[in-house]
């Protein structure tokens, strides 16, 4: 196993990453999204769409943001204002992005990205840093939008442990109500996150239709999204384990091809099944453990009613 | 002259009655009109199997001028009953499901509708108003070998395949026979998947063995994931199921690309004409259901003449790809000199020819 198998790993995990975080900072507001899949496909046709009429990067990642960002300003909208159920509006929102992503597609077949807009997002090795042996080439001789996901993390990281408003935010999710005594405006800070969590969720799906598979192809997150809302757990809802398990996870994804060099099998299946078994067995652990670590936003997945008590 | 007025008041009538039914499909022999149905197991878009299925069914469209209904990405299994009934509730019938797991479904769904006909891809059962198709897509994968072998430079060559079935081995045998006719020094080496349809971990699979020196890559997937990863590095590839010179410009050379419309449109006649019989079709270039794709200009110097060549041969029926001597992995004569692989053998292949550097699960 040489160098190129962890370059290849952290670019596998890059859209996980983007779609972790995003999901991350929801949860973080007390909101589960399970629209992570529809969410990342209605970035990805959008940004590709965006791509092939303006031609320039940035504008197509933009698009794919915006778009990212629509789609959680509707799931935001009815589960807190209308405070709908959390689990089956993002579960619509997936179906809903799926057919979306398709129907914006159907055109799209067999078109690909404008060469400028590749060379945009093609590896940019970092003067200095991709020099450093093995991990120089491994984590510092990438793309541009990798070194965004690493920039990403760590701004969130920050954001949420070291600011006052991630700490209010923390507190939304933690307890509505303490939080809303306390002065916070519980909805502008739900809309506010859920919408960034979208953001990160259609350029995770953006990444895949504009850099990974620089071509339009239907049904290309091919259930990335959905491991991504396990991983979240896998991370314990901090930013900075984001980093780990997305190039965790991105590298398991394609072990199996390396390993069958060595005429070594490991069923594909079973790597399939690792994010949700992992996951199964992380909330085995923290729950016996009865650890505050570890433990979801204690109100996550509840509507917030003012009058409620 | 009163008989004239008639006969052209009737034929006017008729006509009138014709167009104003709209849309109507034409009928068959018993006066039921004719109505095809299409199952698919991916998205339309996907570049690839369904892609090529969708192109029959615009061609039976455009050639029959019936009307066709489909259906994309059903799962293989027990939906495809409801798929199934879903599309006689709306007149279906004649309907070509096509995927091989849909097979069993499809059996027992056959039986309660007899008056039905149904055709599935690429499986093995029959019943009296079921039959089974598929096209010898060896014939220009051995080509397409021929184009791969000629190209390699570091003798190496990498082949993304889905999964360890006797049809994707068989397709990697053609494919490796077609490469060492032309370069006796180069090896084939295999990576699996366990996916028809992931873009992303496909191109994974290639990038593996393009880390492994390998520097043309084909593929048996429904994706260009494999293409994508080639026209990355600046090597070269073979696509599969439709032609793929868009999505890899620089890396593309040629593909083994599946023709469906002449077959569907045959399938419709018959059933227009009350000839239609359940039959077991399992035809190549002949009858020009498989292609090779025209040769782009990465392709090598003289690949077109060989193919031509080998080509002509096939057409002409003097050549079969799977003719022995073949040899398998370890050296052993498995198809002696002037024997050729019969279709039964064909069909339940489950071992690799001498070059091919992988292995099958479960050996």
């Amino acid at each position: 196993m040489d160098a190129s198998f962890f370059t290849a790993a952290v670019v596998a995990g890059t859209p996980l990453l983007y779609a972790i975080l995003g999901e991350v900072i929801t949860e973080k507001a007390g909101n589960l999204n399970l629209g992570v899949e529809g969410m990342m496909l209605i970035g990805a046709v959008v940004g590709f769409k965006v791509a092939l009429i303006t031609q320039n990067p940035w504008l197509s990642l933009g698009g794919a943001m915006i778009a990212g960002g629509i789609a959680a300003l509707i799931y935001a909208l009815l589960t807190v204002s209308l405070r709908a159920n959390q689990v089956v509006t993002g579960l619509t929102l997936t179906i809903f992005g799926t057919g979306f992503s398709s129907f914006m597609g159907k055109n799209l077949m067999g078109e690909v990205v404008p060469d400028n807009i590749k060379l945009a997002f093609a590896d940019f090795p970092l003067p200095l840093l991709s020099h450093i042996p093995v991990l120089g080439q491994v984590f510092f001789n990438q793309g541009i939008l990798v070194y965004g996901g690493y920039i990403a993390t760590i701004l969130a990281g920050l954001y949420l442990y070291n600011t006052q408003i991630g700490l209010n935010l923390r507190a939304v999710g933690e307890n509505t109500a303490a939080a809303d005594a306390a002065g916070i405006k519980v909805s502008l800070y739900k809309y506010i996150h859920i919408i960034i969590g979208g953001v990160l969720c259609g350029l995770a799906g953006a990444y895949l239709s504009l850099v990974y598979i620089p071509s339009w192809q239907e049904n290309v997150t091919a259930g990335r999204g959905w491991i991504a809302v396990a991983l979240v757990i896998f991370c314990k809802w901090n930013p900075y384990r984001v980093l780990v398990g997305a190039f965790l996870f991105g590298g398991l994804d394609i072990i199996g091809f390396r390993l069958q060099k060595y005429s070594f099998y490991i069923s594909q299946y079973l790597i399939d099944m690792l994010p949700y078994l992992v996951t199964i067995i992380i909330l085995i652990v923290v729950s016996a453990r009865k650890s505050i670590s570890g433990l979801p936003p204690a109100n996550l997945g509840d509507s917030y009613f003012r009058e409620e008590r | 002259m009163k008989k004239l007025t008639i006969i052209f008041t009737l034929v006017l009538s008729l006509a009138i009655a014709f167009s104003s039914c709209g849309k109507k499909s034409p009928k068959s022999a018993d006066g039921k009109e004719v109505v095809m149905g299409f199952i698919y197991v991916g998205p339309i878009g996907d570049g690839g199997w369904t892609y090529a299925h969708e192109q029959g069914r615009k061609y039976v469209e455009q050639e029959t001028g019936i009307r066709t209904i489909f259906k994309e990405s059903v799962p293989e299994g027990a939906e495809v009953k409801e798929v199934v009934r879903n599309m006689i509730d709306q007149g279906a019938t004649i309907i070509a499901a096509t995927s091989f797991g849909y097979m069993d479904y499809i059996e027992e769904i056959a039986k309660e509708y007899p008056n039905v006909k149904f055709i599935h891809c690429s499986g093995y059962k029959m019943g009296p108003n079921m039959g089974n198709y598929f096209g010898r897509i060896e014939q220009p994968r051995y080509l397409s070998g021929i184009v791969a072998g000629m190209k390699t430079k570091t003798n190496k060559i990498g082949y993304v395949a889905a999964f360890e079935i006797p049809e994707v081995i068989r397709g990697i045998n053609a494919f490796t026979l077609g490469v060492r006719s032309v370069n006796p020094k180069a090896e084939v080496h295999v990576r699996w998947t366990h996916t028809w349809y992931d873009p992303a971990r496909e191109k994974e699979a290639a990038k593996a063995l393009l880390d492994e020196k390998c520097d043309v890559i084909a593929q048996h997937q429904d994706t260009a994931g494999p293409q994508q990863a080639a026209e990355e590095r600046g090597v070269f590839s073979i696509g599969y199921n439709s032609d793929m010179s868009k999505m890899a410009p620089k890396a593309y050379m040629t593909a083994p690309i599946w023709n469906w419309g002449p077959y569907y449109v045959d399938q419709v006649k018959k059933v227009m004409a009350g000839t239609w019989k359940p039959e077991s079709y399992w035809e190549g270039m002949n009858a020009d259901i498989v292609r090779l794709a025209p040769l782009t200009k990465n392709a090598p110097d003289g690949a077109e003449a060989k193919v031509e060549e080998i080509k002509k041969k096939i057409l002409a029926g003097t050549f079969n790809v799977f003719s022995g001597p073949i040899k398998d992995q370890k050296g052993k004569v498995r198809v002696p000199a002037g024997a050729v692989m019969s279709d039964e053998e064909q069909l339940s292949c489950n071992w690799f020819v001498e070059g091919v550097v992988g292995t099958i699960k479960g050996k």
